[in-house]
C-alpha cells in the first residue's frame, strides 16, 4: 500500500461515485440548477431558499411547465466561495443535466458564476448579486439579473437625500466592492442633483469588523449633517447601538442602503433606528393584491413571516417558470430569447427583465424607519420602480462590453 | 485633546475584549503548545450563550452579571470536555496534529451555534444600570465600555495572583517553561491540562458574554476573533501575559487612531503591525527567549526513500489516472483536475511543514499570487496559456523569496504567525489594488485555449505538470539539500555546528515551496476561469494545512492522500446542507482513529505486513 496505491483508489471511487448520467426525456423534469451561500450568510440565504420552494410548489401544483413536466431544483451551497461555486456548477451542469443556473448572493460568487455560465452557453439568472459589473462592465449574453443593483438602490436613496437641507455628509460603508460602489454613485448622483454637499468624512470598516466606538466618535468629530450608511447586519446593529449611546444620530439625519428589509431591521428590535431613510420591504404594509397573496401564501406554508430573501427567491424562480413557459423549451437560446423582455408579476408589482442590459426592473421600497409597540417598521414609505433608476439607454450601451 | 482622549478611551474597550480572550490563547497555548483553532469558537458560544441567559434573567443586575459568568463557566466546561475527549488522546502524536482536531471542533461548532440559535443575528440586552453615557470632556462615552477598561487590568491583576500566589499557578507557570520536567516530577500532567483548558476557554466564553450589550451576536464571530486573538498573543511574546496585556491596548489604539490616519487601510493595518514587531523583535515585545516554543513540528523517524518498486508502482499508478477520461464523466475530472492542483499545492506546504519543520500559516498566497500571476498575464498582456504558466510560479516564487528571507529569521509560531502576516498583506492588496487586480471582483475569463478547452485536455495537462513538479519536489526533499533541510528541522544547533547555513536552506526551501504552490495556483486559475482575493485567504491556507495533516506529516505521499481525501470528502459532503457538522466529525474520527495521518497509518500497516 503506497500513495499510488492509495491514489488509484480513490481515483477509481470517484469515478464510481461521479458517473456519467443518462441523458433527459420529454417526460422527466425540468432541472434547475440552483447555487447560494447557504452556510455563509443564512441570515439572507435561508428565507430567500423557502422563498423559491413556494415559487416551485405553486408553479407544479399548477400542472408543471411544457405539457406537464415538473419544475426540479437542484440546490447546493457555495460556502461563500467563488471557486467551490464554480465547482459546484460544473457539478450541476455536467451530472444533474440542469437546463439553467440560478442563485448566488456575494458578488465575485456571482461573477464567477457568470463567467462559468457564458462560457458553457447556459442561461443564468443571478438573484441578488448587487455589484453594477454583474450586468455592465462584466456582462455578458447569458446572464441575467432580478435585484436592483447598487447604482439603482444608492439612485433610490439620493432622491430622497437630495430633499434634505443637509451640506456636509459623511460616509461610512463596508471595505469592499459593494460598499465602495455604493459611495461612489452615491457622492456623484448627489453632487449632480446638488453642487453645494460636500463630503467631509468616510469611513471604511472591514466588513463584519467594524470597530463601533471609534467609527462612531470619528464620524461625529467631522461634525456632518447627514451621514449615508452603507454597513449591514452585524455590523449595522453595532453601529446604531453605539452610535445610539453616544449620540451621533440625534439632530442629523441618515440615508442608510438596505437597513429597512426585514432581515436587518427586525433582529434590532425596539433599538432600530427612527427616521433614517432606507430601502427595504415593509411586508406587512404592502396591500397590494399581489404582495398580500405572496404573504399569505409563505405565511401559510412556513409559519413565518417573509423577509427581504424570500420576495428575491420567490420573484427568481417566478422568472425562471415564465421564462421555460414562454420560450415553450429548455433550450439555451429559446430561453435568452424568452428572458429578453419577460414580464413578471412580483409580489412588488410588475418586473421586466430588460433586453438592453439583462437587468430587471424589480424596485424598493424607500422610506424611513419607525419603531412601533416595541417593533421596528418602515413609514411613509412608497416603491421606487427600478424601471426609473437606471440611467439613459445610450449610457448602458457605452457601460456593457461589446457582443 | 476632549476627541482624542475619548477616542483613547475607546480604543482602551476594545482592548479589554482582546485582552481577555488572547490571555486564554496565551495560557493554553502556553502549557499544551496546542495551536487552538477552536478558541473563536469558544468566544463566539460564550457570546450566544450570555445571550440566552441574559434575554431570560438579565433585567436585574444579578441576573446580568450572572448570566454572564454562567455562559464563562460553561464555555470554560466545554473546554475541558473537548480536553478529556478529544485532545488528551493525542498527546503521543505529532503537536501539530491538534490542531487538526480543533479544527473539527470549529466546523461542529459552527453548524451546531446554526442549528441551536438560528440564522438571524441576536441582538441582546444591555447592562442594567450601564445603559447611558458620561460626559467626558463634554463628550458622551458610554458607561459600559468604562466598566470593560476596568476589568482588563483586573482580569490580569486576577491571573497574576493565580499563578504567582497558588500552587496551581505555579505548576503551570512551570510546565509552560519545561513541560517535560513538569512531568518527571510527578504533576499530573492529564489533570493539569484539562485545567488550563477550562481557564482558557472560560476567558474566551467571557470575553463573548461581554459582547452581548455591545454587539449583535452572531455566526462570523469565531473567524473574526481567532486570527486576531492569535496576533496579540505573538506580538506580545508567547507565554506572556503582560505581553499579551500590552500588545492588545496597542492593537486596540492602533485601530482607533488608525482609523483617522488611513480609514482605508482597516483590513491590513493589524497584519502589518504585526509584520513590524515580529521584524525588529524576534520574540514579540515582552516573549523572552527561553519560553520560545520549540519547532511545532517535532522531528520524527527520517523519511525514507522509497525503492524501485514503489517507483514503478507510482509510474502505473500515473498510467492509471492519465486513463481517467476514457471511463468517467465531465463532472469526475473536474473534481480529479482540483485534486492534482491541490495535491501539488500541498506537497509544497509539506516540504515546509514535514521536512523543514516550518509551519506556514499563510502558503495559500503563494498559491494564490500564482493564480493572480497567470490571470494578470492573460488579462493584460493577453499572454497565451503556456507563458501564463510559467508566470505563475515566477511571482509566487518571487514573492516567496522576499517573504522566507523575513519569516526563516523567525522560528514556531512567531514564523507561522509571519508567513500569515505577509499572506494577509498580499491578499489585502489583491483586494483592494482595483486597477490591477479587480479588487474582491477578481479577474473573469481565464479559461484554456481551444486546444485544451476539453476538460479532458486540461486534465491530462495537469496531471503531466503535477506529475512533473511533485517528482522535482521529491527530488529536492532527498537530495542533499532535503537532508540538510531535515537537519536543520531536526537539530538547527548541530546543524550550524557542522558547518551547514541552516537560514539559507530555509529561505531556499521557501523559495521552492512557494514556486511549487504557484504552480498549482496558475493551474487553478485556468480550471476555474477566474480569480478572487479568496484563494488568498486565511481559510486557504487552513485548508491546505489541514490536508497536509491529514495526510500525516511523517510520510512522502501524506500530502497527496490528504489532498485528495480532504477534498474528495468536502465536495461531496457540500451535497448535504450540514456538510460542516458531518466534515468536522470526519475529521475528529480521522484524528482519533489515525494519530499518524491516513498515509502514516497506510505506512504502519504495510511495515506490519513486511515483518510478518
Amino acid at each position: 500500500m503506497n500513495r499510488r496505491h492509495i491514489l488509484h483508489l480513490i481515483g477509481a471511487a470517484a469515478a464510481a461515485w461521479f458517473a456519467v448520467p443518462s441523458p433527459a426525456s420529454a417526460q422527466q423534469p425540468i432541472k434547475i440548477g440552483e447555487v447560494n451561500s447557504y452556510t455563509g450568510l443564512p441570515a439572507f440565504t435561508i428565507p430567500y431558499r423557502q422563498g423559491w420552494q413556494l415559487a416551485v410548489e405553486e408553479v407544479n401544483a399548477r400542472g408543471g411547465l411544457l405539457g406537464g413536466r415538473k419544475l426540479e431544483v437542484v440546490s447546493r451551497d457555495d460556502a461563500g466561495k467563488p471557486d467551490d461555486a464554480v465547482r459546484i456548477a460544473g457539478e450541476l451542469v455536467a451530472n444533474e443535466k440542469v437546463d439553467l443556473l440560478s442563485g448566488t448572493y456575494f458578488s465575485n460568487v456571482g461573477l464567477a458564476v457568470a463567467d462559468f455560465a457564458a462560457r458553457e452557453k447556459i442561461p443564468f439568472v443571478a438573484s441578488e448579486p448587487l455589484s453594477d459589473a454583474v450586468t455592465w462592465q462584466k456582462g455578458n449574453r447569458w446572464t441575467w439579473r432580478l435585484r436592483p443593483s447598487t447604482y439603482m438602490q444608492a439612485a433610490m436613496l439620493v432622491e430622497e437625500a437630495a430633499k434634505l437641507p443637509a451640506r456636509r455628509w459623511a460616509t461610512v460603508a463596508p471595505n469592499y466592492e459593494y460598499g465602495q460602489s455604493a459611495v461612489k454613485w452615491f457622492k456623484e448622483l448627489l453632487k449632480a442633483k446638488r453642487p453645494d454637499v460636500e463630503f467631509v468624512a468616510e469611513q471604511w470598516p472591514a466588513q463584519g469588523k467594524l470597530e463601533a466606538g471609534p467609527t462612531v466618535q470619528a464620524l461625529a468629530a467631522s461634525n456632518p449633517d447627514a451621514i449615508f450608511n452603507v454597513t449591514f447586519g452585524a455590523d449595522l446593529a453595532k453601529f446604531v447601538r453605539e452610535g445610539d449611546n453616544r449620540g451621533l444620530f440625534a439632530k442629523r439625519s441618515v440615508v442608510s442602503l438596505l437597513s429597512g428589509e426585514p432581515e436587518y431591521l427586525e433582529p434590532m428590535k425596539d433599538e432600530a433606528p427612527k427616521g433614517w431613510i432606507v430601502t427595504g420591504y415593509p411586508w406587512d404594509q404592502v396591500k397590494t393584491p399581489e404582495n398580500t397573496a405572496f404573504v399569505e401564501a409563505y405565511r401559510k406554508r412556513f409559519n413565518e413571516p417573509p423577509r427581504m430573501g424570500s420576495v428575491v427567491g420567490y420573484a427568481t424562480f417566478t422568472a425562471i417558470a415564465a421564462a421555460i413557459g414562454k420560450a415553450g423549451s429548455t433550450d439555451g437560446e429559446k430561453l435568452l430569447a424568452a428572458l429578453a423582455g419577460l414580464k413578471i408579476d412580483s409580489p412588488f408589482g410588475p418586473v421586466l427583465f430588460r433586453a438592453i442590459d439583462h437587468q430587471s426592473t424589480m424596485g424598493a421600497f424607500v422610506g424611513r424607519t419607525d419603531v412601533k409597540d416595541g417593533k421596528p417598521t418602515m413609514v411613509d414609505w412608497r416603491y421606487a420602480d427600478g424601471a426609473a433608476y437606471l440611467p439613459p439607454d445610450d449610457v448602458v450601451r457605452t457601460l456593457r462590453p461589446a457582443e | 485633546m476632549d476627541f482624542y482622549l475619548v477616542q483613547f478611551l475607546s480604543g482602551l474597550a476594545q482592548a479589554a475584549t482582546l485582552f481577555l480572550v488572547a490571555s486564554g490563547l496565551s495560557i493554553i497555548f502556553g502549557v499544551t503548545r496546542i495551536v487552538n483553532f477552536a478558541h473563536g469558537s469558544f468566544y463566539m458560544l460564550g457570546a450566544y450563550l450570555a445571550w440566552t441567559f441574559v434575554e431570560r434573567w438579565g433585567s436585574d443586575v444579578l441576573g446580568f452579571w450572572g448570566g454572564v459568568l454562567l455562559a464563562a463557566l460553561l464555555v470554560g466546561a466545554l473546554g475541558a470536555v473537548m480536553e478529556v475527549l478529544l485532545l488528551r488522546r493525542l498527546y503521543r502524536s505529532p503537536e501539530l496534529f491538534q490542531l487538526l482536531a480543533t479544527f473539527g471542533v470549529v466546523l461542529l461548532v459552527q453548524d451546531a451555534a446554526f442549528g441551536v440559535w438560528g440564522p438571524e443575528d441576536l441582538l441582546g440586552r444591555r447592562a442594567p444600570l450601564l445603559k447611558g453615557t458620561v460626559d467626558i470632556l463634554g463628550r458622551p462615552f458610554p458607561l459600559y465600555d468604562l466598566v470593560l477598561i476596568a476589568l482588563g487590568p483586573a482580569v490580569l491583576g486576577l491571573l497574576w495572583l493565580l499563578f504567582n500566589r497558588t500552587r496551581w499557578g505555579t505548576l503551570v507557570r512551570a510546565a509552560t517553561q519545561d513541560r517535560e520536567m513538569t512531568a518527571a516530577l510527578g504533576v499530573d500532567q492529564a489533570r493539569l491540562f484539562t485545567g488550563v483548558l477550562f481557564l482558557g476557554s472560560a476567558l474566551a466564553g467571557l470575553g463573548g458574554a461581554l459582547q452581548v450589550p455591545r454587539e449583535a451576536v452572531n455566526l462570523h464571530m469565531d473567524m473574526a476573533m481567532v486570527v486576531e486573538a492569535f496576533v496579540v498573543v505573538v506580538v506580545g511574546g508567547m507565554g506572556s501575559l503582560p505581553g499579551a496585556f500590552l500588545a492588545s491596548l496597542l492593537i486596540g489604539q492602533l485601530q482607533a487612531f488608525g482609523i483617522l490616519v488611513f480609514p482605508q487601510i482597516t483590513l491590513v493595518l493589524v497584519f502589518l503591525f504585526m509584520a513590524v514587531v515580529l521584524v525588529l523583535r524576534p520574540y514579540g515585545l515582552l516573549g523572552r527567549k527561553e519560553e520560545a516554543p520549540p519547532p511545532a513540528a517535532a522531528a520524527g523517524p527520517p523519511f525514507a526513500p522509497t525503492g524501485r518498486r514503489a517507483g514503478l508502482a507510482a509510474l502505473a499508478a500515473l498510467a492509471a489516472l492519465a486513463a481517467v477520461p476514457l471511463l468517467a464523466g465531465e463532472y469526475a475530472l473536474i473534481v480529479l483536475t482540483e485534486v492534482a492542483i491541490l495535491a501539488l499545492a500541498a506537497a509544497s506546504l509539506h516540504l515546509l511543514v514535514g521536512f523543514g519543520g516550518l509551519v506556514s500559516f499563510g502558503h495559500a498566497a503563494y498559491f494564490g499570487l500564482g493564480a493572480y500571476g497567470a490571470a494578470l498575464l492573460v488579462k493584460h498582456v493577453a499572454a497565451p496559456m503556456p507563458l501564463a504558466l510559467l508566470g505563475a510560479p515566477v511571482l509566487a516564487g518571487a514573492a516567496a523569496l522576499i517573504a522566507g528571507w523575513f519569516c526563516v529569521r523567525r522560528s514556531g509560531l512567531y514564523f507561522a504567525m509571519l508567513t500569515l502576516a505577509f499572506a494577509q498583506i498580499a491578499w489585502s492588496i489583491t483586494f483592494q489594488w482595483y486597477g490591477v487586480t479587480g479588487g474582491d471582483n477578481g479577474i473573469l475569463g481565464v479559461w484554456p485555449p481551444a486546444w485544451a478547452a476539453s476538460r479532458a485536455v486540461y486534465y491530462e495537462v495537469t496531471l503531466a505538470l503535477v506529475a512533473a513538479a511533485l517528482w522535482a519536489l521529491r527530488r529536492a526533499a532527498f537530495a542533499p539539500f532535503g537532508y540538510t533541510l531535515r537537519a536543520g528541522r531536526d537539530s538547527p544547533l548541530r546543524a550550524e555546528a557542522v558547518g551547514i547555513d541552516v537560514r539559507r536552506h530555509q529561505w531556499l526551501g521557501f523559495a521552492l515551496a512557494g514556486t511549487a504552490a504557484g504552480l498549482a495556483g496558475g493551474l487553478y486559475a485556468f480550471a476555474k476561469g477566474s480569480v478572487f482575493p479568496t484563494l488568498l485567504a486565511v481559510p486557504q491556507s487552513v485548508d491546505a494545512l489541514v490536508m497536509v495533516l491529514m495526510g500525516g506529516i511523517q510520510t512522502v505521499a501524506g500530502p497527496v492522500v490528504g489532498a485528495a481525501a480532504f477534498h474528495l470528502l468536502r465536495t461531496t459532503l457540500m451535497a448535504s446542507e450540514h456538510w460542516r457538522v458531518i466534515l468536522g466529525l470526519v475529521i475528529v474520527a480521522l484524528v482519533l482513529l489515525f494519530p499518524q495521518g491516513i498515509a502514516g497509518f497506510a505506512r504502519r500497516l504495510w511495515n506490519r505486513g513486511a515483518e510478518a
